[in-house]
């Protein structure tokens, strides 16, 4: 009689039973995130108050309300300030940024030769997409182009004199030009610079470091405005008489050497956290300094602080916007002269001008930091603790 | 033996230039010889072109009559105040907005953090939304935002808006209840220094009375009663010297009242929405970077979890939160010199007018740098006082 053998092996793995139904879908996801205890409740209560209280008048204003076109102030004042909507009405008046724009975009530049900056707009975009997207290849011939030749590209195209191009005063430029020309050199000269500094700052040679030190700690204990006035008071008073040079170039200046003071601490970051065995393997290696720092260490520091470079950026973006103090329109200097305009004078001039700069400066610090996001997640090597 | 004269020999170079010490020192001459060199050709300039402007360097101008009028002013000034009274109006303006935003930042960048790790599914997108707006815009567009885009469209002082505890809201600014302190005041203040000190020696006490016996003491509710009690204690005795001078509808303006300006407005509520984002983006990084063993093995040792979050999680977030919490800080402080753009009297606006009526630009200047590197240095030397009490203490 052959014998049953009642035991039994499973040789495959069971199959995840699907979660209970009280953990999965839309009903256990509420009771989760939304009313997960009293306290959760209340909270949520109020978060939706604060929504349904805000979320409205926002879309009502900014949408529904709003008046997207017209000549003049009277499309969006009311019947009691002089204009055709009934009383109490309030909506973004879009119809002033519509007329306006050239203007925000291009300051005072002449309008025939709006051309120019588009053409160097276009090319910086030419550029600087295939630099942004990983997969496109030569890199280093793109960043060549894109740092050095557009610079000299777009400063003869811009400015002219050159080819037959009428001269544009840069009194002229304003608006996002300034800003974005403004910004973009502001980066191109304060990493480099940065970087320079941070290694001077870690220097073994002592007055090299002294006076890096100072530099850095100098410019970081001072508001960026402080800068902008010595750079365009106190820089005319430190160049032989008769020697000027353009308020704009003096600007560029402050904001660069600002940035610069910055970059270099976040660059020192960087350094800092290179173990001392790179430094160590690379002299082993027989290389020089320079060599050493290109080639080992800088790769790896500037890598491990993106996020913080990205950030420096951001910030310098941000404060392009203080050159209004010394009469540069950029563009919210330009939005902010426009407001005074008695053809557009209504109560809700103003906020509709300065919310379209703000959402113009959200999307680019945005695009940014979402940019730098992506890169950090695509550079993580693994390696990081 | 001949080993050893070899190692103690001098390693030879190649040549000179190869040589890191040698090559050191000729760098640092030559960065020496091009720093005189243009502080020299600078120095040179700078009075030249005085002499030319025919501006007398040096501090004299401080105590000429300043001869402008300032709207804000926290100590007496009058037009016919010094130039260097003027000086010490901005700075105080600057302080005060300073202060005000560094509190006001601080609560609401806490409350952001937080809602940020919140359970809640809806609090945790409005807190993002609110830094993922603020972080990205200048601060220079939320002052202007403030004051031309919210309080220069109030309705004018006759339609104010009426405010619980008596105070209006127009477009000349907000007025609140001044309290006005009679005879005898002083005792309070004597009662509350007088109360702070033994809500201090309380806990004191407490913490050595724990460290001893392991017994509680309820130094919270004392310190509470202490400091509440007390005061209010002096203020009865004392009969009750206060009264409150609340402002007044008159046909045309508020009168009465202690009114904030616009300018002070809305500078001091731009300053503290953005440097709120930053701080709250610093909490959020401060309290996910204490790990999760910690809280647990908290709740292992039987801690509920008030206590977990108070003596476990709290001081190892803070740990990490004040170092960038200072740089906030001086950011906020050094962005407070926007107020110029909305004709807030801060320091660099004053001295910028100086500037303007006097010429005296490096004078000027210098005095600017000089006042916020001091206050930069002040706020950091404070918060690393506060930073040495947090850290680990380690044997």
């Amino acid at each position: 009689m052959q014998e049953h053998d009642t035991s039994w092996v499973r040789t495959e793995m069971a199959l995840a039973e699907p979660a209970p139904l009280g953990e999965r879908g839309a009903i256990a996801w509420v009771r989760k995130n939304l009313v997960g205890s009293v306290g959760d409740t209340i909270l949520t209560i109020l978060g939706i108050a604060i929504v349904a209280w805000i979320l409205p008048q926002v879309i009502n204003w900014a949408f529904i309300n709003a008046q997207w076109t017209g000549p003049d102030r009277t499309v969006c004042a009311t019947a009691a300030q002089g204009g055709v909507q009934p009383d109490g009405w309030t909506g973004a008046c879009w119809a002033f940024v519509n007329a306006k724009f050239g203007q925000f975009i291009f300051g005072t530049y002449p309008i025939e030769e709006r051309w120019r900056p588009t053409l160097v707009a276009v090319l910086f975009a030419a550029l600087l997409v295939p630099m942004l997207i990983p997969r496109v290849p030569r890199k280093g011939l793109n960043a060549i182009l894109l740092f050095l030749a557009l610079p000299v590209v777009s400063f003869f195209l811009l400015s002219g004199g050159v080819f037959g191009l009428p001269v544009v005063e840069t009194s002229r430029w304003g608006g996002l030009l300034v800003t974005l020309s403004l910004s973009f050199v502001g980066i191109a000269v304060s990493l480099p610079l940065g970087t320079v500094l941070a290694l001077g700052r870690r220097s073994k040679m002592p007055i090299v470091k002294l006076l890096c030190v100072i530099f850095i700690e100098f410019v970081r204990g001072i508001p960026l405005i402080t800068v902008l006035f010595f750079a365009s008071v106190m820089l005319p008073l430190f160049l032989p008489a008769g020697v000027t040079f353009d308020k704009f170039l003096r600007a560029l200046i402050g904001v660069s050497l600002f940035a610069a003071a910055y970059m270099a601490e976040v660059v020192r970051g960087g350094l800092q956290a290179i173990p001392k065995g790179q430094y160590e393997g690379a002299d082993s290696l027989g290389l020089g300094y320079w060599q050493k720092m290109g080639l080992i260490v800088l790769p790896q520091a500037l890598k491990l602080v993106i996020p913080a470079i990205v950030n420096t950026f951001i910030g310098m973006f941000k404060d392009t916007s203080l050159v209004l103090i010394i009469s540069i329109f950029d563009l919210l200097g330009v939005v902010k002269q426009n407001l005074s305009d008695a053809n557009w004078a209504t109560p809700q001039t103003a906020r509709s001008g300065l919310v379209f700069a703000a959402f113009v400066f959200w999307l680019f610090c945005f695009g940014m930091s979402r940019y730098s996001m992506y890169t950090e997640r695509r550079l993580d090597t693994g390696y990081r603790r | 033996m001949a080993s050893q004269e070899i190692l103690r020999e001098e390693p030879s170079r190649g040549s000179l230039i190869n040589d890191p010490k040698i090559r050191g020192l000729f760098f640092q001459t030559l960065v020496i010889i091009l720093l005189f060199g243009s502080i020299w050709w600078i120095v040179h300039n700078v009075i030249d072109n005085l002499t030319r402007l025919h501006i007398a360097s040096g501090f004299q101008f401080l105590r000429g009559r300043a001869g402008f009028d300032i709207s804000d002013t926290p100590i007496a000034y009058t037009s016919d105040s010094t130039y260097g009274r003027a000086l010490v109006v901005g700075l105080l303006n600057t302080i005060i907005v300073a202060a005000a935003g560094v509190v006001t930042a601080t609560i609401i960048g806490f409350i952001v953090g937080i809602g940020r790790l919140s359970q809640n599914w809806l609090i945790r997108k409005i807190c993002m939304v609110y830094v993922e707006i603020f972080r990205n815009i200048p601060p220079l567009l939320v002052i202007f935002f403030w004051y031309s885009g919210v309080l220069a469209v109030l309705p004018p002082p006759r339609e104010s808006i009426h405010l619980p505890f008596g105070s209006f809201l127009n477009q000349r600014g907000f007025y609140i209840t001044r309290a006005v302190w009679g005879e005898g005041s002083w005792l309070i203040a004597v009662a509350f220094v007088v109360a702070l000190a033994m809500a201090w020696f309380v806990a004191r006490r407490a913490r050595q009375r724990q460290m001893a016996t392991g017994q509680q003491f309820p130094v919270f509710w004392t310190s509470v009663a202490l400091i509440v009690g007390l005061p209010v204690l002096a203020f009865l005795l004392a009969g009750m010297p206060l009264t409150f001078d609340f402002p007044k509808q008159s046909t045309f303006n508020l009168t009465g009242g202690f009114q904030l300006k616009p300018e002070f407005l809305s500078l001091y509520m731009a300053l503290s929405c953005y440097t709120a984002a930053f701080i709250a983006e610093i909490v959020r990084a401060g309290i996910r970077g204490v790990s999760k063993g910690q809280t647990e093995a908290a709740g292992a040792l039987g801690l509920r979890s008030g206590p977990i979050l108070r003596l476990v999680v709290v001081p190892q977030a803070m740990r990490i939160v004040i170092p960038p919490l200072t740089s906030q800080y001086l950011n906020l402080t050094k962005n407070s010199s926007l107020a110029i753009a909305i004709g807030y009297p801060d320091l660099t606006a004053t001295a910028g007018t100086v500037l303007n009526q006097t010429g005296q630009a490096v004078e000027g200047v210098l005095i600017m740098m000089i006042a916020y590197l001091v206050l930069s240095l002040v706020t950091s030397a404070v918060m690393n006082v506060v930073n040495a009490r947090m850290a680990l203490v380690e044997r």
